[in-house]
């Protein structure tokens, strides 16, 4: 079945607006139109601007729907009530990323950062993820449970882990996904700060399993308003969330499927979460997960201490380190080159799934790398990774 | 001093009009600005001007910058002068001058005509403080107290706009019909406001919910028609208002809506289905549905009122003149002059209800309260659809426009809400089952006790389904501090 892609419809809530035409009013394109009973968008004209959003006085305004098909206006303009949102039916005979996110904003950040494998599906067996649950316009507010450093006193980097407890809001995340976080305040032309998107390091039942919390992994830029603010937070603040987003970098649920995991710096939340998702459920799984993690240094590496303690068998470790003093650079492309028969015996295996998080600038070095050792192994690196990305085994996501 | 207090009062102004620049109605402003404040503690909400309101303030008029929210007290909110952004090219709507470039300045011919209106429509603004100035004292919630406060500060920031207009274009009388502005006085025997509607009591929440509903709505349908002013500074002044007006709209039909629902819900819970069972939906602590269309009656045909004469040669001045426009001017497919055009208006004649044809352009009002009704109906029916969800079996209707009506060719015609044409003693005898009886009003106003914790609701009325600027339900939008 050819069914055309889904995507997002801007409507109105019949129910509660009030029919001012303040939208209409405040709609640059001319996407609003009403008739007596109601108010409705053209979603042939609407851009997704969000102009309309704020001067609505009920909210009805916020209204949207994932569709194939999008509802015409002679339609809303009949509805007394929106429609239900459609279910769909898991789409695993083609190559469909999912949405990753409702707000036009986020879904632009995450394509950028996954940009390195282009739209992929998720993994066949990889759970449903949910997202957008909450938006700008209706936050959930989460308590700071914790904010502890990950990098030694005396590293450059300051990189925290941050642990939001969600009380009673239903907030259900899958490890790769993110979060958005809005710093207060605003910016230099007198506007509300934009969500900034965290990746979540915590894996799907709770940093505690089942406590309703969240962990983060942040790094605290010199000028970043939001890193600041989120490092910042004490014990017991509270700190506004949306999403969760994220819908094709998770992991697969297969407990054949192996794991290659590629990453830099804070590039390693996902990791963490992926890997502590399969200490919890297959704890005797040796031999499925193997992680390549550069760093300037040891001490500047998020979770250098936890990571040696897991077992070799279970999460097989290679730190590259690129400023110890005294010590040649190595990057983890380095790293990948060193382990190659391991490496081209992963990328044989239809049951391996590649991961790369982390600075933009590792992309390439990897790639060259995995380039490398397939072509030794008489494998076609390209062609490759093209089954791959199809069959949701490829994901990049980096910044 | 002067200079110092100037760009200090600029800075208290908001405002998108070069106010610092203009010296000649800055000071003007200044002078009016102290009887203002006067008249807001005297005539403004009794009892709260200690109080923290969580307010929305207008700091500029893009879409995402004009709704601040903070608490304030009321005495401190920042009433500003905030016209829309100027249409490059734009031209005159209608009339006579059709297609001439909008005038920045008062145009000599119409400049009595001009002042008229902006002061009738200023006139209103404060009005409408003063007949609610009681309210706060039964708020049935915190929420709804804010809602309240809100819609008084901003009909504060209209009169504001339309003192600024006159202050502005129309020199000395100006000056005068601003300070008269803060003379007049809501049911006032000596100097009462201008229109009948505005000089009624407000004296309970329904009558607050309807009265935003329905006479606040003829506002707006008044600032949509100046907002097609060939003057481009009204149009942009009211322009602006409108944006403001919508939350006015939303607290009057949610009100009602909230109501309604609140008593469909406990009709269901004791299980009483017949909403002509007065007595016992009364004994609920909750109104009665036929109490709500009596009220409804009564407002509407007040705001019809305010329309004026179905045929106006004042109105049809108005209009040629390019002065004010229709609803929706610019989006009317047709000349926009009318010369030749007709529009069906109601007569009165030896006791018949009849249309006849007229004139369009002399028909002005009369179309403007088509499109008032309809817009009005909007709501009505969204309220029916609340009921029908409850499973009880009642419409809301609005009333026919010729009942119970002082202005214009229905005036004192003895109609039912039906239409019916019946005999003067015949309408003074059921009088009682249309409008609202002092027992009516007793019986609400025994309800009108202040639940002021928060997060908490009157037992007549529904909580909202969503908090202002997406606070949660248990949010203190005002912090009383009750001495």
């Amino acid at each position: 079945m050819n069914m055309a892609e889904p995507q997002k419809q801007h409507l109105i809530d019949p129910e509660f607006c009030i029919r001012c035409y303040t939208c209409e009013e405040s709609c640059p394109i001319g996407a609003i139109t009403h008739n007596d009973d109601n108010v409705v968008v053209d979603a042939s004209v609407c851009n997704h601007c969000m102009d309309c959003i704020s001067p609505c006085p009920t909210g009805s305004i916020d209204s949207w729907r994932i569709v194939t098909e999008p509802y015409s206006l002679e339609e809303q303009l009949g509805w007394m009530e929106l429609p239900e949102q459609q279910q769909f039916a898991d789409q695993d005979d083609g190559p469909d990323a999912g949405l990753e996110a409702l707000d036009e904003s986020i879904a632009a950040l995450l394509a950028e950062a996954h940009e390195g494998s282009g739209q992929v599906p998720a993994p066949s067996s990889a759970s449903k993820s949910s997202i957008n649950l909450y938006n700008l316009a209706n936050p959930v507010e989460g308590v700071i449970q914790g904010n502890y450093r990950l990098t030694s006193a005396d590293a450059d980097s300051d990189v925290r882990h941050i642990i939001i407890n969600l009380g009673n809001a239903p907030f259900p995340v899958l490890e790769g996904q993110s979060v958005g976080i809005i710093c207060p305040g605003e910016d230099k032309n007198g506007k509300p700060h934009l969500p900034r998107l965290y990746s979540i390091s915590s894996p799907r039942d709770g940093e505690r399993p089942n406590a309703n919390n969240i962990s983060l992994t942040i790094k605290r830029e010199e000028l970043g308003v939001c890193s600041n603010y989120v490092c910042d937070l004490k014990k017991g603040d509270t700190v506004k969330l949306t999403g969760p987003f994220g819908a094709s970098f998770l992991m697969p649920d297969d407990p054949q499927a192996k794991l290659l995991m590629i990453c830099t710096g804070t590039g390693s939340a996902p990791f963490r979460a992926f890997t502590m998702r399969r200490q919890r459920v297959l704890p005797q799984q040796n031999g499925a997960l193997k992680l390549f993690f550069g760093a300037r240094t040891p001490e500047s590496l998020p979770y250098f201490g936890p990571l040696k303690k897991i077992p070799e068998t279970f999460l097989d470790t290679h730190f590259a380190f690129s400023r110890v003093e005294g010590k040649p650079k190595n990057h983890v492309q380095d790293e990948l080159r060193l382990a190659s028969g391991p490496i081209a015996e992963a990328l044989k295996d239809p049951q391996t799934y590649i991961y790369i998080c982390g600075m933009k600038a590792m992309e390439e070095g990897v790639d060259a790398a995995l380039n490398d050792i397939a072509g030794k192994a008489k494998m076609d690196w390209g062609t490759l990774k093209d089954e791959m990305r199809k069959s949701g085994r490829y994901h990049v996501e980096t910044y | 001093m002067t200079q110092s207090m100037a760009v200090d009062y600029d800075t208290m102004i908001p405002n998108n009009v070069g106010l610092s620049s203009d010296r000649r109605v800055l000071k003007a402003l200044e002078r009016w600005h102290p009887g203002y404040i006067k008249w807001w503690g005297n005539m403004g909400p009794v009892g709260f001007q200690e109080s923290s309101v969580y307010l929305r303030t207008a700091i500029s008029v893009d879409p995402k910058g004009w709704a601040k929210f903070d608490y304030i007290k009321m005495p401190d909110y920042r009433w500003g002068i905030l016209l829309a952004p100027q249409v490059e090219g734009r031209t005159i709507p209608c009339g006579e001058h059709y297609g001439e470039p909008a005038w920045q300045e008062v145009p000599g011919e119409y400049r009595s005509m001009l002042r008229r209106l902006i002061v009738i429509q200023g006139d209103t603004e404060p009005a409408s403080v003063e007949q609610q100035r009681f309210l706060g004292q039964t708020a049935p919630s915190l929420y709804d107290m804010r809602n309240l406060f809100q819609v008084n500060v901003e009909e504060g920031r209209h009169l504001w706009a339309m003192v600024y207009l006159l202050q502005k274009y129309f020199g000395s009388d100006g000056r005068e019909e601003a300070n008269e502005m803060l003379r007049r006085q809501s049911g006032s025997e000596e100097t009462p406001r201008m229109l009948g509607a505005f000089n009624e009591e407000t004296p309970d929440w329904l009558s607050f919910f309807m009265f935003t509903y329905f006479t606040d709505r003829d506002g707006k349908m008044q600032l949509e028609a100046l907002a097609q002013s060939g003057f481009d500074p009204l149009s942009r002044t009211c322009r602006f208002m409108l944006t403001e007006e919508a939350h006015h709209m939303f607290v009057g039909e949610t009100g009602v809506a909230r109501i309604i629902q609140r008593t469909c819900e406990a009709m269901n819970e004791a299980g009483i289905t017949d909403p002509y069972d007065i007595e016992k939906v009364r004994a609920l602590g909750v109104i009665d549905l036929p109490t709500i269309q009596k009220k409804l009656n009564l407002h509407y045909t007040l705001s019809l009122d305010l329309f004026g004469s179905e045929v106006s040669t004042n109105a049809a001045s108005a209009f040629n003149a390019g002065v004010k426009g229709r609803y929706q001017e610019i989006k009317i497919d047709d000349d926009h002059q009318l010369n030749n055009d007709t529009y069906a208006a109601p007569q009165f004649v030896n006791n018949k209800i009849e249309t006849i044809d007229v004139p369009a352009l002399t028909a002005i009002n009369m179309r403007l309260r088509d499109d008032y009704t309809n817009d009005a109906n909007g709501g009505v029916k969204r309220w029916n659809a609340l009921i029908k969800k409850s499973n009880i079996e009642f419409d809301l209707k609005l009333p026919h426009s010729g009942f119970h009506r002082r202005i214009g060719v229905f005036d004192n015609a003895p109609i039912t809400p039906d239409g019916l044409v019946i005999s003067k003693e015949q309408w003074e005898e059921r009088q009682s089952d249309w409008l609202p009886s002092l027992a009516d009003g007793d019986f609400i106003q025994s309800l009108m006790k202040p639940v002021w914790e928060p997060g908490k609701y009157a037992s007549w009325i529904a909580p909202p389904r969503t908090g202002i600027d997406n606070k949660p339900g248990d949010f203190e939008y005002v912090q009383l501090h009750m001495a």
